[in-house]
């Protein structure tokens, strides 16, 4: 029995054999291709342009040195040395860190070798058994646009690889800006080559003449809404100066310039000296690598958050552009809020000209206080609705990675502060004027002008306008051609638009009259946000011209003062810039060029 | 008297399996220096830092062994036999505390560049004191005293190599059930141990209510064959589709939860047992209730595979299960090994690539090639022939040892050689069937080819053992 068992297992064991080594030949092909050495090739990255066809970032051919630690055999390393121009002990410093003598797998030894010296190697390659150039693309920046908008690439690393497994060690990967949220798209599809090796690990040469190799497939171009011109002339005014400009085009909510300022240059984080630039910038205290536009979530909007309380009190009935209400110098109830000085009473439209303090607080209590709702908490929440469809306290969505979506109060924020049904409408007044607990993004400010511009519609703020590709159409993600819609009614805009067209071209009170035009009719509305930390952040958004708009712009310059002074200079430059494409207020740029707001952070 | 006796056991020799184990070692040192040389370099065999030159030296020491082996006085084997057990179970302790951690197990002692396994030597010192404790005088297999000692003496050796997370040198323990087979464990045994593999691996590969279908419909062929009611396990059979259609529709129907659907059906399942008991009680048909106990029982382990499985079994265990059965295809990861090792076999061809002119069991593409998976190289270089011709070598060793422990006299040489021959046949065919994908990758070695100094050596003593004892058999009467 124990026989007819040890026979019946060893008759299994034959089968099987049999089986796997005479009746299937699936086994002898990928016998087979163990023994092929696959090379990958790696695709040219998708170029990047402007909305003009401009180039913004291209592709510059480098090369890696890589050693196969197994094929190593003796070489003469001064010979090495000098044909890559590195000292001995630079040399010496690489083969130490081959761990593992015996591994099959490519290791770099240097990085980014110029075409020149790498083809003073690949002359006598044959010398140095084991090593071998692996050609790679280098990002190259022909515009000097910041790295915050473009972002950069580097290797992936092993948290990159773990998430997609197309990544292996030593590709490159976009990070932040448009690199990284169109990775997918511009990093294009890696290739392979197949050699044949014998037993002994040699290539004996290409597999079926390349039948079987896969070619790579360069990344597509990405065409982005930028203006390289605007957008350059504005990194230039923001020179010196902590904030952030967005300027959108309103009928289509394409993004024509974001600065960020003080930004980098994505060069400096691909080069050699990569690590030590970027912490260099990790440890810059005016933060560079912090994207203003899209990452300033706690910024207060200060009085240009007015104009929304006065969209959602007409929306909500509770005011008419004719209601006149008084201002000596503030509003008295409650803790009163200051005003500075102008002329009383006014109605809704100069109260936009002038910016009064006073008539927004009575227009917020009217909203929280309307008896239309059954509670302050309803009132609130109402409140908070309309204005988070006027794209506050949420991500707008915009094509770029880190987008915050700012703060925007809820009941239970003041239930914590003050105690449940503790506060009241005096309590969060200053929300009235834009402070408070309210932060918004400077591109949130753009979009809220860009919904002005539009009378009442905007598109999602977006960064790339197509995909360029030669075979296959990709479209951009389609919620950026949907039209969404603001919540506040077409008629309410006129006069909303009215007192900002005063704010810049009206007489005395008009708090932008400094910064008026010649030949364009620029909207605005200046804010002043109190900033805790130190001087006050100027503010201002506006657009032009006042029919069929087609720049719609928000700057926000932490720590300069007034926003008429500060900050509306700067989009009235860029407003001519885009629109006439030359400065007529050279009085005013000669200005914003020689102010600094950050030397006090500098000095340190 | 037996002295003189012992003086012409050369001649007693059984040299059919001395010869067999030396084409094998032969074989062996052939494979080994094939994985580790390509064909164009002529290796110096003397070179210690090959692997195929240090097994030249465990080869000489295991012959030395066993002409020491032989030269010792056979009754010290018997006489012996549990010191030696005592004394292998103190290494077993020790290796806890001194043993050096390789590859998740701490299992070996490290004494320069020698590595000792003293779980290979457990299985020798196991087989000696089981054949000891079952061949002296009183001893009855089935009685309580019978079971905790054998049993006891398998479990000791096991529980210490578990502990040094040895998982494949403890379940070889397993395979004594073929010794207990021949020393009168009732065949069922083999049966249960066979339907219990069987169960595990269904119950892992299928839905928990696919498993119960079958075991349901083995249960009443069982039944129906046993006592040829074919009409009433008919009738049950229908009665039985309908309720579980009538079921399936209704649990559908009604979107129950789970904790309300395991009340359901084991509420039903219990009134069908009773019907059935009534049935049993009504026609005293006695065989019913062990129909329905196998079937319980069938069921609960089924059940419990899964939390054996999530709970006591380690990741790793876990995959190779998964690989070996086709539920995880992951030839990058767990699967590997044996991904390789197919590929490495069956490309091997019917003839093999020639010696030294395999590709796969070179340059490291198969893993522990020299060890565990040196049947790869095999199966490769020879092709089917020669892998055929290895096993066939196998078996009549195998089937030389059955007819040896057989001819014994005396009950301790044939328990001992039944143990030998459990001990190689669960190597060699778990081995070859890891490499083909047939069993889990559970690393034990192929007696006599895989590298390695202390399988080779106890492996050695296991067998020559036996030859010293089968060569004075006749001095023993």
């Amino acid at each position: 029995m124990i026989i007819v068992i040890f026979l019946i297992s060893a008759l299994v064991l034959v089968i099987r054999l049999f089986q796997i080594q005479v009746l299937d030949d699936s086994y002898k092909v990928t016998a087979l291709n163990n023994a092929f050495r696959y090379e990958v090739q790696y695709p040219a990255r998708g170029l990047i342009y402007d909305r003009n066809k401009d180039l913004l970032v291209e592709n510059k051919t480098t090369y890696d040195i890589m050693i196969i630690p197994r094929e190593l055999k003796a070489f003469d390393t001064t010979e090495l040395c000098s044909i890559f121009q590195i000292g001995r002990e630079q040399a010496d410093a690489e083969f130490k860190k081959l761990t593992n003598r015996r591994a099959f797998q490519a290791v770099p030894f240097l990085k980014q070798v110029s075409a020149e010296l790498c083809a003073g190697f690949l002359e006598k390659e044959y010398k140095f058994p084991g090593f071998y150039a692996q050609a790679r693309t280098l990002r190259v920046y022909p515009h000097k646009v910041t790295g915050n908008l473009l972002g950069y690439i580097q290797e992936a690393d092993s948290s990159a690889m773990k998430k997609d497994s197309y990544y292996k060690s030593g590709d490159y990967i976009g990070k932040s800006g448009i690199e990284e949220s169109y990775e997918q798209v511009l990093r294009g599809q890696k290739g392979e080559s197949i050699y044949l090796r014998d037993i002994h690990n040699q290539i004996k040469g290409s597999y079926a003449e390349g039948e079987y190799d896969k070619q790579a497939v360069a990344g597509y171009n990405l065409i982005t809404t930028i203006d390289v011109d605007l957008q350059e002339y504005g990194q230039l005014l923001m020179q010196n100066k902590l904030g952030s400009v967005v300027a959108i085009e309103p009928a289509t909510g394409e993004v024509l310039a974001m600065i960020s300022s003080p930004g980098f240059d994505p060069a400096t984080m691909s080069g050699l000296n990569r690590r030590s630039n970027y912490i260099a910038l990790r440890n810059d205290p005016t933060r560079p690598l912090f994207d203003r536009t899209i990452m300033s979530s706690t910024n207060p909007p200060g009085s240009v958050f007015k104009i929304v309380n006065g969209m959602v009190g007409l929306q909500e009935g509770v005011l008419r552009s004719d209601m006149r209400y008084p201002c000596a110098g503030g509003y008295p109830y409650g803790r009163g809020v200051k005003c500075h000085a102008h002329f009383s009473p006014i109605n809704m439209i100069q109260s936009i000209q002038v910016s009064c303090n006073a008539y927004y607080c009575y227009v917020f209590r009217n909203i929280i206080e309307n008896p239309k709702y059954p509670s302050l908490d309803s009132a609130l929440n109402s409140w908070r609705a309309k204005v988070q469809q006027l794209g506050f306290g949420r991500q707008l969505g915009i094509d770029l990675p880190n987008e915050k979506g700012g703060i925007l109060p809820t009941t239970t924020l003041y239930d914590k502060i003050h105690g449940k049904g503790r506060w009241k409408a005096l309590s969060i007044i200053s929300l009235s004027i834009g402070q408070g607990e309210i932060g918004a993004t400077t591109l949130q400010l753009a979009n809220l002008c860009a919904i002005i511009a539009n009378r009442g519609f905007y598109y999602i703020p977006h960064i790339v306008k197509e995909i360029e590709s030669d075979s296959i159409a990709i479209d951009i993600d389609p919620k950026y051609k949907q039209l969404q819609k603001s919540g506040i009614n077409h008629e309410y805009f006129d006069d909303i638009v009215q007192g900002m067209y005063l704010a810049v071209n009206g007489g005395a009170g008009s708090t932008a009259r400094r910064v008026r035009l010649p030949d364009i009719e620029v909207c605005g509305k200046t804010g002043t946000a109190q900033n805790p930390h130190g001087k006050d952040n100027a503010v201002f958004i506006c657009f032009a011209p006042r029919e069929n708009p087609k720049i719609a712009i928000a700057v926000y310059v932490e720590n300069a003062g007034f926003g008429g002074t500060h900050a509306a200079p700067i989009a009235a430059l860029m407003v001519e810039k885009y629109l006439k494409g030359k400065i007529t207020r050279t009085d005013l740029e000669i200005q914003v060029l020689s102010s600094n707001f950050i030397q006090h952070l500098v000095q340190k | 008297m037996p002295t003189r006796r012992q003086d012409i056991w050369v001649s007693k020799i059984d040299w059919s399996i001395v010869f067999i184990y030396l084409v094998l070692v032969v074989f062996g040192w052939m494979s080994i220096y094939s994985t580790t040389s390509d064909s164009n370099v002529i290796e110096n065999i003397f070179d210690f830092s090959k692997v195929h030159s240090m097994q030249l030296i465990w080869i000489a020491t295991a012959f030395a062994l066993a002409f020491c082996v032989l030269l010792i006085n056979s009754r010290f084997y018997s006489v012996f036999s549990y010191f030696i057990y005592f004394a292998i179970i103190l290494l077993l302790i020790l290796v806890l505390f001194l043993g050096k951690e390789v590859n998740g197990s701490r299992s070996w002692f490290v004494i320069g560049s020698m590595r000792l396994q003293p779980a290979e030597l457990a299985k020798l010192a196991t087989s000696l004191a089981l054949a000891k404790a079952m061949s002296s005088y009183g001893f009855r297999l089935k009685t309580l005293e019978g079971w905790t000692m054998t049993l006891g003496l398998i479990m000791l050796p096991v529980t210490l190599i578990l502990l040094q997370k040895d998982w494949g040198s403890a379940v070889v323990f397993f395979i004594f059930i073929l010794m207990f087979y021949r020393e009168g464990l009732t065949g069922w045994a083999l049966v249960a141990a066979f339907f219990t593999i069987a169960l595990f691996i269904i119950s892992l590969l299928l839905e928990p209510v696919v498993v119960f279908l079958i075991l349901f419909t083995l249960s009443l062929l069982l039944f129906a064959f046993i006592n040829r009611c074919f009409l009433h396990a008919f009738i049950a059979a229908v009665i039985f589709t309908i309720l579980f259609l009538a079921y399936s529709y209704l649990s559908v129907l009604l979107t129950l939860s789970h904790s309300q659907e395991f009340i359901v059906s084991v509420s039903i399942l219990g009134v069908l047992i009773i019907l059935v008991l009534l049935y049993a009680a009504r026609t005293k048909i006695r065989n019913i209730y062990f129909i329905l106990l196998f079937f319980i029982s069938s069921l609960m382990i089924s059940y419990s595979v899964d939390y054996i499985y999530d709970n006591l079994l380690k990741p790793h265990h876990r995959n190779r299960i998964e690989d070996m059965l086709g539920i995880k295809v992951d030839i990058k990861g767990a699967g590997y090994n044996v991904h390789q090792a197919k590929v490495a076999i069956g490309s091997g061809g019917f003839t093999g690539k020639g010696y030294l002119q395999g590709t796969q069991t070179k340059f490291n593409f198969v893993p522990e090639q020299s060890t565990d998976f040196i049947f790869c190289t095999v199966g490769e270089e020879r092709g089917f022939v020669g892998s055929f011709f290895l096993i066939a070598l196998y078996v009549i060793l195998l089937i030389r040892i059955i007819m040896i422990a057989e001819r014994q006299k005396h009950s301790f040489a044939r328990i001992y050689g039944y143990c030998v021959a459990s001990i190689f046949f669960f190597h060699f065919f778990i081995n070859i069937a890891m490499t083909i994908g047939l069993a889990p990758v559970i690393g034990i070695p192929l007696p006599f080819i895989s590298y390695g100094g202390s399988s080779l050596w106890s492996f050695t003593m296991l067998l020559f053992i036996l030859v010293k004892l089968d060569a004075v058999r006749l001095g023993e009467r």
